[in-house]
C-alpha cells in the first residue's frame, strides 16, 4: 500500500508541468492559433527558473528559500515574452503556425544552451542547491487515503497545477473573455462582425500559452530536476500536446488526461515490482502517451472536437 | 567617365529591384533573405554577448572547403581534404530530410515525422545490416531498401490517417516521432550482441564505409552514400516533374477538392506520397546507421536531423535541386559547431542561426511586403 501511494504522489508530481503547459495550449489553440511550440517555451521557462534559482538561493540562506518561487515567475515571464514571436508571425504574418512553432522548438535548444555557455561557462546551467522542497502537511496528512496522496511527501506546485485548472475551465467557460476566446477560435469572421478585436484575443491566447508553457517548464525543472540540460524537458511539451487533444480541449479532460500521462510515466519506473506488467519493457510506457493520442484522434475524427479554426490565419476577406 | 559609371550603376541596382520585387522570383529571394537575415541575427547574437562573429566564417569556410586561415604564412598546411569528407558525411542526411518534408510539402502534407522515419530507416537498415549474411551485391541493396520500407512504413501510417479520417497530419507525425524514439530502442537492445548504449558493428557486407574514399578524404568518414543522395534527388525531381503521379500530387497540394472533381484519387495519392516522403526519411537513417556510424545507436533523444530536414525544405522552395543547396548550408553549420567550440564560441549559435532562418522564412508574407518596397515604376 505504502508504493502503491508514493506512485500516486509521484504521479502527481510528474503530472504537474504536463497539466499546465497544456492548459497554455489550450488558451491558444481555442483562440485559432496551434502552438506546437509548447516544448520550446517549457525549454525557455526551465532554462530561465534554473538559472534565476542557482543565481538567488545564495541570499535566501538563512530563512525561506523563494528562490525557486522568483524563479517560476521569471520562467512564466520568459515564455510569454518569446510566444509573442509565434502570435506576431501567427497573427500580423499569416505565417504558417506549424513552421513558426518549428522554428521556436528549434530557436529554444540553440539559445538556451548558447546562453548557458556565456553565463555559465558549460552547456547546462550550474547545479541549484534545494530548489523545491517535499513537504508533508501536517493534519491533513493524517486523513485516510487522500492524506497520503495529496499532502505526504509532495511538492506544492502540484496545487498550484490543480487551481490552474479550476482557474482556466472557470475563465473560459464563465466569463465574457472566455466566450470571446472561444468565439475567435470557432469562427473569427462571425466574431469580427459581433465587434471581437480577433487580433487581440489571438494574441493574449498565445502569450497565456506562452506563460503556462514557462511556468511548467520551469517547475518541472526545478522539480525533477537538478539543473538544466538541453534534455531537461525530453518532449514533455509534446505530451502536453497529446493530452490537450486527449482530453478534448477542455480544462477537466486536460487535467485526466496530463495525469493518466504523468502516471504511465511513473509506471515505467515501478513497472519492475508489478507481477501483472513488470515484463513489459520501459520504453513501451514511454511511447504509452503518444500512441495513445494517435489513437484518440482516430475515435474522435468523426465528431468534430477541438476549435475549428484552429491553425487557419485570419484573412478578413476570405468567406 | 565617371558620370558614364555612375549612370551604369544605377542602371545595375535598378535591374536588381526590379529583380528582387518581382513577385516570380520570391521563390528563390524570399529563402535568400531569410538566410542573411539569419546569418545577421547571429552575428548580433555574437556582437551582444562579446564574441567575434567573424569566428564563425573562419569556422565555416575550413568546415566546409577544408581551409584553415590562421595557417596562412606559418608554414602549415592550409588545406585538409578531411573536413570537406565531414562536410558531405554530415550534409548528406541533411539533404534527404530535406526532401522528405519537401516532397509531402509538394502535396500539401507537412512532415514532421521525418524525425522518426529516419529512426527507422536505421533500425530496419541496422537489423538486415547485422542479422543477415549476404554477398555485398544482395546485401547493401537489401539494406538500403528495408531502411526505405521502414521509413515509408512509418509515413504510411499518418498518410492513412489523414486519407481515411482526416486526422491532422502534423500531429500524428509529432507523435510517430516519439513513437519512433522508444520503438528503436526497445528493438535495438532485442538485437544480439547489443549492449544499452549500441548494437554490434554491422557486416562489412552491408556498409557503404569506404577505405578508398576515406583515404581520399584524409581520413574522414565520407562513404559511398553520397550515390543514393544523387539518385534520391533525380527521383524526387523525376516524380515531382515528369510523371503524371507527381503532377496529381502537386494538384491535390494546390486544391484538394478540384483534383477529386477532376476524377484523381485524392486520398490513395496522400497515402502514397506520405510513403514517399517517409522513404527518403528512411534513407537518411540509412546513411547514418550503415555509413557514418556502421553500427545502430541508442537515443536519449531525436537528433534534429528529421527537424532540420524543415528547414532545408523551406530554404531549398521545395525543390530538389533547393534541397541539395540548403542541405549543404545547415550540413556546413553543423560540421562547423565542432570548429566553433573548439575557438571558444558555443557552438549553438549555428542552432540558433539555423532556427532564426526557419522563423524568417515563416515571415515570408512580411519579407514579400518588404521587398515589395523597392518595386521600380514602369516609366512610360
Amino acid at each position: 500500500m505504502e508504493t502503491l501511494y508514493s506512485m500516486l504522489t509521484l504521479a502527481l508530481i510528474f503530472s504537474t508541468p504536463i497539466i499546465i503547459t497544456s492548459i497554455g495550449g489550450l488558451f491558444s489553440e481555442r483562440s485559432g492559433v496551434v502552438n506546437i511550440a509548447l516544448e520550446g517555451l517549457m525549454m525557455f521557462g526551465a532554462f530561465a527558473g534554473a538559472t534565476v534559482t542557482v543565481m538567488l538561493e545564495p541570499s535566501f540562506a538563512g530563512g525561506f528559500n523563494w528562490a525557486p518561487w522568483i524563479g517560476l515567475v521569471v520562467g512564466s515571464l520568459t515564455g510569454a515574452l518569446v510566444s509573442i514571436i509565434h502570435a506576431y508571425l501567427s497573427v500580423n504574418l499569416n505565417a504558417d503556425q506549424v513552421i513558426s512553432g518549428t522554428g521556436i522548438n528549434l530557436l529554444a535548444a540553440g539559445v538556451t544552451v548558447y546562453l548557458a555557455q556565456i553565463i555559465f561557462g558549460q552547456q547546462r546551467t550550474d547545479t541549484f542547491q534545494r530548489g523545491f522542497i517535499k513537504s508533508t502537511f501536517p493534519g491533513l496528512s493524517e486523513i485516510p487515503f487522500i492524506g497520503d496522496i495529496f499532502f505526504t511527501n509532495i511538492y506544492s506546485t502540484v496545487f498550484v497545477a490543480l487551481i490552474l485548472v479550476v482557474v482556466a475551465w472557470f475563465v473560459i467557460y464563465k466569463t465574457a473573455f472566455g466566450l470571446r476566446l472561444r468565439s475567435t477560435g470557432e469562427n473569427p469572421h462571425a466574431s469580427d462582425s459581433m465587434g471581437i478585436n480577433v487580433a487581440k484575443m489571438r494574441y493574449i491566447g498565445v502569450i497565456l500559452s506562452g506563460a503556462f508553457a514557462g511556468l511548467g517548464g520551469a517547475i518541472m525543472v526545478l522539480t525533477q530536476d537538478t539543473q538544466y540540460t538541453v534534455g531537461s524537458i525530453h518532449g514533455t511539451g509534446f505530451i502536453a500536446l497529446a493530452a490537450l487533444i486527449f482530453g478534448r480541449w477542455k480544462p477537466f479532460g486536460l487535467l485526466f488526461a496530463g495525469l493518466f500521462f504523468g502516471f504511465s510515466q511513473i509506471l515505467s519506473l515501478y513497472s519492475v515490482d508489478i507481477p501483472l506488467i513488470s515484463g513489459l519493457p520501459l520504453e513501451f510506457f514511454n511511447a504509452l502517451p503518444y500512441v495513445l493520442t494517435v489513437v484518440a484522434l482516430v475515435l474522435f475524427s468523426s465528431q468534430a472536437v477541438g476549435p475549428k479554426a484552429a491553425g487557419e490565419p485570419y484573412d478578413k476577406g476570405k468567406r | 567617365m565617371l558620370t558614364k559609371l555612375k549612370a551604369g550603376f544605377k542602371e545595375q541596382w535598378r535591374a536588381f529591384k526590379k529583380f528582387i520585387s518581382d513577385e516570380d522570383n520570391s521563390k528563390w529571394v524570399v529563402p535568400i533573405v531569410a538566410v542573411l537575415m539569419g546569418f545577421l541575427l547571429g552575428i548580433f547574437i555574437m556582437l551582444i554577448t562579446g564574441r567575434d562573429p567573424l569566428d564563425i566564417f573562419r569556422a565555416l569556410l575550413r568546415a566546409t572547403a577544408g581551409i584553415d586561415v590562421s595557417f596562412i604564412g606559418t608554414g602549415k598546411k592550409i588545406f585538409n581534404a578531411r573536413y570537406v569528407g565531414e562536410f558531405l558525411v554530415f550534409s548528406m542526411p541533411v539533404i534527404l530530410t530535406g526532401l522528405s518534408v519537401a516532397f509531402a510539402f509538394r502535396t500539401g502534407l507537412f512532415n514532421i515525422g521525418a524525425e522518426g522515419q529516419l529512426m527507422m530507416g536505421s533500425f530496419g537498415a541496422v537489423m538486415i545490416g547485422i542479422l543477415l549474411d549476404l554477398p555485398l551485391i544482395i546485401h547493401l541493396p537489401l539494406v538500403v531498401f528495408t531502411g526505405a520500407l521502414f521509413g515509408g512504413l512509418w509515413g504510411f501510417v499518418p498518410g492513412f490517417l489523414k486519407a481515411k479520417f482526416n486526422v491532422h497530419e502534423v500531429v500524428v507525425t509529432i507523435m510517430m516521432n516519439y513513437a519512433a524514439l522508444f520503438t528503436t530502442n526497445y528493438l535495438y537492445k532485442q538485437l544480439p550482441g547489443s549492449d544499452n548504449i549500441r548494437t554490434v558493428d554491422v557486416a562489412p557486407t552491408a556498409s557503404f564505409a569506404s577505405e578508398f574514399l576515406s583515404d581520399l578524404t584524409n581520413n574522414s568518414r565520407f562513404h559511398w552514400g553520397f550515390i543514393v543522395v544523387i539518385l534520391a534527388v533525380v527521383a524526387f525531381w523525376l516524380i515531382i516533374d515528369k510523371t503524371i503521379f507527381g503532377f496529381e500530387l502537386k494538384s491535390a497540394g494546390f486544391n484538394k477538392h478540384a483534383s477529386k472533381y477532376a476524377g484523381m484519387k485524392v486520398e490513395r495519392n496522400i497515402i502514397l506520397s506520405m510513403v514517399i516522403s517517409g522513404a527518403f526519411a528512411g534513407l537518411a537513417g540509412v546513411l547514418l546507421a550503415v555509413g557514418t556510424f556502421n553500427y545502430g545507436r541508442v537515443l536519449p533523444g531525436a537528433e534534429g536531423i528529421g527537424f532540420d530536414g524543415i528547414a532545408v525544405a523551406l530554404v531549398g522552395g521545395t525543390t530538389a535541386i533547393g534541397s541539395v543547396f540548403a542541405g549543404l548550408l545547415f550540413g556546413g553549420l553543423k560540421a562547423a559547431q565542432p570548429l566553433m567550440q573548439a575557438r571558444g564560441i558555443p557552438r549553438d549559435i549555428a542552432d540558433i542561426i539555423i532556427a532564426s532562418i526557419v522563423l524568417f522564412v515563416a515571415m515570408q508574407t512580411g519579407i514579400k511586403h518588404f521587398l515589395g518596397r523597392f518595386k521600380v515604376k514602369e516609366e512610360e
